[in-house]
């Protein structure tokens, strides 16, 4: 009888996984459909204009669309060449080492200093340097808002990738090894290709974090509602619009933040399946 | 003949050459990715030592006006960041009575019957709920609690981090519980112990380490989160008990300080104590983890 109990409560318990995840898109979508009622899906997704005026409202999503996509793709393409080494120091090199094991440490404390902190260090530390490299006159935009999300995502693609890494079986390296192989030429050749599609899919993964980043690029980007000019222009990003503005924001406006929330959501869920899927297939081979 | 060996040493000379390279360069690149840290570090404890005081954790933050007449006189800035630690405490406190049970309940679900359908479903839910950024949350918990009562609460606050450390906690749970031997649980059974009593008399103290590091992660995890606060709890100036009204924490108060340019000056020392229960709490669970290892 006892046990019966425990079982169905542990059920559950399990359903309340399926209610949250129900309940969460039933909040997005009902919230959203205000604005695309208003402008339909694609108007909404299309549109770079952004005016909250009470006279001419109107409001689009592109701008923050592409907003997020230029920082996002730019910290991963800046993190990349500080990550890749970390993986093959700690994966690779000195695999299982005390100095592996260090440095992976100090990385990963990296994930765990909040996002405001780093919006703090990027505002007084690297905004001068921004602004005497001469990329713009207040340093404030889609560069430094990028330099630091790539900071804040290289603990996530290295430590992840470091494991793919050294997931690769020692019998293959040895016969690269004995065949005359230098070191690189084992990594170029053995190691990356084997754990290529684990590496790709920590780097998807990093992507998703970077996209959905809020503070630190709400403090660095400009906080403009219009697209980037390339990465010296100011913007915002899909997730910084809704921190700056729903404070005070209602009616229609409301609608169109939780609806970009929406899209944001969608957006990182795919990201995330897609790195997920190329994991399970990893894991069954 | 001579010709042919010499330019065979010189290309193994030069792959041993580009060999070496590479391994400078890999090490000197995992060097540079550790700099940030130290800089991060650096620019926190030089700029945050000098409000670091006894005051920090027993004055509430202080008024624009107060702080403003205390740098006109050159005299350190009056007040601390009270209202944000005991913010903190009830936000992450209610989030992690929320979570705790019902985590370990699912973990122990989904380790238990692996196998099922079902649970395969919760698995996969379980992975998106764990990749919605903090600020889609926010929006959730504003519409789910702020919304129907009418005002902005700790209790919104603590809604929005609960939903963050779920999934953390159910991974840890099951991921730690499929590491147990199987004969753990089989011998409590075969010692007619009932399915209950195997799961908290031995599975759980067995998997204790594992389940206790993820739930310290995941409070530290949370514990630094501004956006979904700034939408649920909002913030208030006064230490507040009352988890249906609004209230502070330690990163709202460094997003107000820094919006305030009386009051920057506390947001070094502010972020200081962030930092350091962050990291003690990382800390500890490194030792639990090792000590307790499966």
């Amino acid at each position: 009888m006892k046990d019966r109990i425990f079982k169905i409560s542990l059920f559950a318990a399990a359903v309340v996984i399926l209610l949250l995840t129900a309940g969460i898109l039933y909040a997005l979508v009902g919230k959203s459909l205000e604005v695309f009622n208003e402008y339909g899906v694609w108007g909404f997704v299309s549109n770079a204009e952004w005016d909250p005026r009470a006279a001419t409202e109107e409001y689009g999503a592109l701008s923050f669309i592409m907003g997020t996509i230029y920082t996002a793709f730019f910290a991963l393409l800046l993190c990349i060449p500080f990550s890749l080494p970390v993986a093959l120091f700690t994966g690779e090199y000195f695999k299982g080492k005390r100095i592996a094991s260090i440095v992976s440490s100090i990385v990963d404390l990296l994930a765990g200093i909040p996002s405001i902190v780093y919006g703090l260090w990027g505002f007084y530390a690297l905004r001068p340097v921004v602004i005497a490299l001469g990329v713009n006159a207040q340093g404030f935009g889609v560069f430094l808002a990028s330099i630091v999300l790539a900071v804040m995502i290289i603990p996530y693609a290295s430590s992840l990738s470091s494991e793919f890494l050294s997931m690769v079986p020692n019998n293959l390296k040895e016969g690269a090894y004995s065949l005359g192989a230098t070191r690189i030429e084992v990594i170029q050749k053995v190691s990356i290709p084997i754990a290529g599609s684990g590496i790709v899919a920590s780097y998807i993964l990093a992507l998703g974090r970077a996209l959905g980043e809020t503070m630190a690029v709400t403090m660095l980007i400009g906080n403009t509602n219009n697209i980037p000019a390339g990465l010296r222009g100011t913007g915002n990003t899909m997730a910084s619009v809704i921190a700056n503005q729903f404070g005070e924001a209602d009616g229609l406006k409301l609608s169109a933040l939780i609806a970009i929330g929406l899209l944001l959501f969608i957006i990182t869920a795919i990201i995330n399946l897609i790195a997920k899927l190329i994991m399970k297939k990893l894991s069954a081979a | 003949m001579t010709n042919n060996v010499s330019t065979s040493t010189t290309g193994v000379k030069r792959r041993i050459v580009k060999d070496k390279m590479a391994y400078a360069f890999i090490c000197i690149f995992a060097f540079l990715a550790m700099v940030p840290l130290f800089l991060i570090l650096w620019e926190v404890v030089s700029k945050g030592y000098k409000n670091f005081n006894f005051r920090l954790f027993t004055e509430v933050a202080p008024s624009s006006m107060d702080a403003m007449f205390a740098r006109v006189n050159g005299e350190p800035i009056p007040g601390g960041i009270l209202n944000g630690i005991t913010g903190t405490i009830l936000i992450v406190g209610l989030a992690i009575f929320f979570t705790i049970p019902l985590g370990l309940y699912i973990g122990i679900y989904l380790s238990e019957n692996s196998e099922k359908r079902f649970s395969k479903i919760i698995s996969f839910l379980t992975d998106l709920l764990q990749g919605i950024p903090s600020i889609v949350i926010g929006i959730i918990a504003y519409a789910w609690v702020v919304k129907p009562l009418g005002s902005y609460s700790a209790l919104a606050g603590s809604v929005a981090l609960s939903i963050m450390m779920l999934p953390m906690i159910v991974r840890s749970t099951e991921e730690t519980l499929k590491m147990l031997p199987r004969a753990y649980k089989e011998a409590g059974l075969a010692l007619g112990s009932s399915y209950t009593n195997v799961v908290f008399r031995i599975l759980l103290p067995s998997g204790f380490g594992g389940i206790f590091t993820g739930i310290l992660l995941a409070i530290s995890r949370v514990m630094g989160e501004t956006a979904p606060l700034m939408l649920t709890a909002l913030g208030a100036s006064l230490v507040n008990w009352n988890i249906f009204e609004p209230t502070s924490s330690i990163p709202l108060l460094i997003w107000e300080f820094y919006n305030d340019p009386n009051l920057i000056d506390l947001i070094w020392s502010s972020s200081l104590l962030l930092l350091i229960v962050i990291f003690v709490l990382n800390w500890i669970a490194k030792i639990v983890a090792r000590k307790w290892k499966i």
